[in-house]
């Protein structure tokens, strides 16, 4: 048992942090005066081999709002092939698995996740999150903190289903740094983890965390006022740089300029509904555009600004009340959301929380429910894949279970909204890299080798 | 609980007073008793005089008791939380609301919380929403190894929340006990050798103030744990330091042990069981969150309880912060385990119980409180479907026979902006 704290090192939730995703190892650079260097750290992932397979029977949840009962799911190359109904006809496969009594969705995506850069064991040489030392800080990226080896991987695929994820920067600075999306796969590098041709995200963070780590120190910025006054001079600058020539190399400048340039996505950390609105309007002012408030536990209260600036929230179900800016925190947030037509995203900010996101989605649709709000269940499968997807700039490769996309799937051994259900069987780009009934067929960092539980369910 | 009309006459505004303690039987509902064996369907509940007077198939109701049609609902005991700081802190991190820990106290075990609860934190009446209705509530050590004497109190709306002061002692080992006493394991252990000697010198009327370390109110307060009247709340992890606390009995056989954490608890199962001690864990920790957890794993609870460890399920911070009324939903997941190959689990009756009736038992309340028979305190809970599972809720709770309001900070904000409508008025108006 740890006593909870509010350190920075190691509070994440405290410090539960927004990021923002940036040009990622494949993007191209787009913009005319802007020679930026090749992609740095290009990601090596490869798909592991896989087998051409065919679910069936079996309920699908495609991700996108649909579901088929007595269905049936077949992948092959990596790649979902088609998805069919009872009334279609399946290919001849010679694997088959039989999914009688279990659901099918896409892999699960988790959109705010810190394995990795803070890693366990929650240890002082592993807290890598937070660039702490100045409250801008665009020039670090979250992937040369993360460390492949996190057990914590392990858990978010076998017990959580998840099969990509975004690791954020913290949140104790304005501007926190570059992310990095994930395969949920284990590498020996974080090259290798690296999601292809995902774009970058870029960490911001509102209201206490900043005005309290740099204040503490005496220094810009101590209030809310100072947070938007080093927001928007640095954005100014910025701007400077974009329009300029771009020839000198500033790691700072050209990850900001990538987000003038629409291709570094950003993704705030802000829990207050006015804060959210201030943002967005920095937004427009400086020209980028934020892509999801992270954590967001007030946006209920301006669901129809969201909606209107098209920018996405990603929530708890339930969390509330661990520091001042979370006190209006409801359950029925993401329920209102969806009911003002805004866009929902179920986040975990943490390592076990990112094990259960299901059944996170699954709370938030029965506090709706209980207001009168009749969520499909088909939709809400969908704050934790295709939604997340979208926000991650990622939704054209998984999120679903559309043909021609990656073969990203769980096969879940009851209904995922229940909390009676736990994933069968996970695979990644179509190779199978957990299965319950195979001792063997599940991870084990190198970390947790020759220690005590090494290979266990967990 | 027993609620004066001067109270409901004063108080009902501000705490939106439930009425006095109203005898009823709930009828046609599927009911749990919380003591380990299975739901019944179509079974009856009575409650007298703040009491269960019977729980089950076959029951009459007594003339002149109001039926409550339970048809389509669950009818269990109040959720009790087994080890938690609610009632202690508004939010957690702005340090002036939180009394949790005592920083900077010169004392240590003395530290009592029953004068800090605060039955008004919207904390307790969120827990309450969810089906919580009683709760240990412990002092976090900071200061000293131990933390101080926790309380078991209810959860009503109501200003008298302890139900049993000074109920048990809390104290921290393996790591952070090490951090506290100096660095190190061997200087907690010492600390606490020490603090028993000054204990009992002070039993004995012989303690020397030239030759203690404790505050004379902290060796007083030991005096309870040493003989045996106060149960030791003892926070550790590895099975290493399991082992060793099991072992301080040979030195202070009247200890009344209790686990707080055991996260490799499993590891020393065997061990635990023949001394019979009860475990209070978080049951979802499966990572190597330190050097003392390395095998934490989500079989803990499973094998602990195979082997015949009494396990309640506190402490649940693991992914959905300090919050009670999410402890069914721990619950559920050690069901789901049983379906997962190699992984042990519960039945859904021990996973009920492990967060009514066994934590009651631990707290010093079996039979009275965590359970529906007959002579148990009248904590029942009426929810719309089966309580481990996501999508239910609690619709009616009563504490001691009293129904309770459940409504919070939280909806009357749900309410106000089941809209955004603003046409008329700010929203502040719309109360």
């Amino acid at each position: 048992m740890r006593f909870r704290t509010f350190a920075i090192a190691g509070g994440a939730i405290a410090l539960a942090a927004c990021s923002t995703t940036g040009t990622g190892g494949e993007a191209k650079s787009a913009s005319a005066n802007k020679p930026v260097a090749e992609a740095p750290f290009p990601s090596t992932y490869e798909p592991y081999p896989g087998v051409e397979t065919l679910i069936i029977p079996v309920t699908v949840f495609d991700g996108a709002g649909g579901r088929i009962d007595n269905g049936w799911v077949h992948f092959r190359d990596g790649k979902v092939v088609e998805v069919g109904g009872p009334t279609s006809l399946p290919p001849e496969v010679a694997n088959t698995v039989d999914g009688t009594g279990k659901y099918v969705t896409p892999g699960v995506i988790d959109i705010h996740s810190h394995l990795g850069d803070y890693p366990t064991p929650s240890v002082d040489a592993h807290s890598d999150g937070n660039e702490a030392t100045g409250p801008t800080t665009p020039e670090v990226w979250a992937e040369h903190s993360v460390w492949p080896q996190d057990p914590g991987f392990s858990r978010a695929l076998a017990n959580g289903g998840v099969t990509s994820l975004q690791i954020l920067p913290g949140s104790a600075n304005l501007t926190g740094g570059r992310s990095v999306t994930l395969k949920n796969v284990y590498s020996r590098t974080v090259q290798g983890m690296k999601f292809p041709g995902a774009p970058y995200g870029m960490k911001m963070a509102c209201g206490e965390n900043p005005k309290r780590v740099y204040g503490g120190r005496g220094r810009m910025p101590s209030t809310r006022m100072g947070n938007f006054a080093v927001n928007r001079q640095m954005w100014l600058d910025a701007k400077a740089y974009a329009d300029g020539d771009r020839k000198k190399r500033d790691l700072a400048n050209e990850t900001l300029a990538g987000v003038l340039d629409g291709e570094i996505l950003v993704h705030n950390h802000c829990y207050r509904a006015d804060e959210m609105a201030l943002v967005m309007d920095m937004a427009k002012e400086m020209g980028y555009k934020v892509s999801t408030f992270h954590h967001a536990v007030e946006s209920y209260k301006i669901g129809d600004l969201l909606k209107e600036n098209d920018v996405c929230s990603a929530v708890w179900a339930d969390w509330y009340g661990f520091k001042m800016e979370s006190y209006d925190g409801i359950p029925e947030n993401a329920a209102l959301l969806w009911k003002a037509g805004a866009c929902v995203v179920i986040h975990s900010d943490d390592e076990n929380g990112i094990q259960r996101l299901n059944q996170e989605a699954a709370k938030a649709q029965a506090a709706g429910k209980r207001l009168g709000l009749d969520i499909p269940d088909a939709e809400v499968i969908g704050w934790f894949t295709l939604n997340a997807a979208k926000a991650m700039g990622i939704e054209a490769m998984t999120g679903s279970l559309e043909s021609g996309k990656m073969a990203d799937i769980v096969l879940w051994n009851g209904n995922p909204l229940s909390v009676y259900s736990r994933p069968d069987k996970v695979w990644v780009d179509g190779a199978l890299l957990y299965d319950a009934d195979d001792p063997k067929r599940r991870p084990v960092s190198d970390f947790e080798l020759g220690q005590p539980g090494e290979g266990d369910v967990k | 609980m027993i609620r004066s009309a001067l109270f409901s006459v004063t108080a009902a505004l501000a705490l939106a007073a439930p009425a006095a303690a109203q005898d009823f039987a709930i009828t046609n509902a599927t009911v749990a008793t919380g003591d380990g064996s299975a739901p019944v369907e179509n079974a009856t509940v009575v409650v007298q005089g703040g009491k269960v007077v019977a729980a089950g198939t076959g029951v009459a109701v007594p003339a002149g008791v109001q039926t409550i049609d339970g048809r389509g609902t669950w009818v269990t005991p109040g959720i009790f939380a087994a080890a938690t700081t609610l009632g202690l802190w508004d939010v957690e991190a702005v340090d002036e609301s939180n009394d949790s820990s005592a920083r900077g106290s010169d004392f240590g075990a003395a530290l009592d919380v029953a004068p800090a609860l605060n039955p008004s934190s919207q904390h307790v009446s969120v827990a309450r929403t969810g089906g919580a209705t009683r709760a240990s509530v412990y002092s976090q050590p900071t200061s000293s190894i131990f933390g101080g004497q926790g309380a078991v109190v209810d959860l009503g709306a109501d200003p008298d929340m302890v139900t049993r002061p000074r109920a048990f002692q809390m104290i921290a080992l393996g790591e952070t006990g090490a951090r506290i006493a100096g660095g190190s394991r061997t200087a907690s252990f010492v600390e606490l050798a020490a603090a028993m000697r000054e204990a009992r010198e002070v039993a004995n009327g012989q303690r020397d103030p030239d030759d203690s370390q404790l505050t004379r109110q902290d060796a007083e307060a030991l005096v309870a744990v040493l003989n045996g009247e106060q149960a030791l709340y003892v926070v550790v992890d590895r099975a290493a330091d399991i082992r060793q606390v099991l072992g301080l009995r040979s030195a202070y056989p009247k200890l009344r042990l209790v686990l707080v954490g055991a996260a490799e608890g499993w590891l020393a199962a065997d061990a635990i069981a023949a001394a019979g001690v009860p475990v209070i864990t978080d049951p979802l920790d499966d990572l190597p969150v330190s050097f003392e957890q390395l095998a934490a794993t989500q079989s803990n609870v499973g094998r602990m309880v195979d082997a015949g460890v009494k396990v309640a399920l506190g402490t649940l911070d693991g992914g959905t912060g300090n919050q009670p009324r999410n402890a069914a939903q721990f619950a559920g997941n050690l069901v789901a385990l049983q379906k997962v190959p190699r992984a042990s689990g519960l039945t859904w009756g021990e996973a009920f119980a492990a967060i009514s009736s066994v934590p009651a038992e631990i707290a010093g309340f079996g039979g009275r409180l965590g359970v529906l028979k007959p002579g148990a305190m009248a904590d029942v809970v009426m929810w719309d479907g089966d309580p481990l599972e996501l999508s239910s809720a609690p619709v009616r709770v009563f504490i001691d026979g009293v129904e309770q309001p459940l409504s919070s900070h939280q909806t009357r904000l749900r309410d106000r902006y089941r809209d955004l409508d603003e046409s008329d008025l700010p929203k502040a108006y719309d109360w």
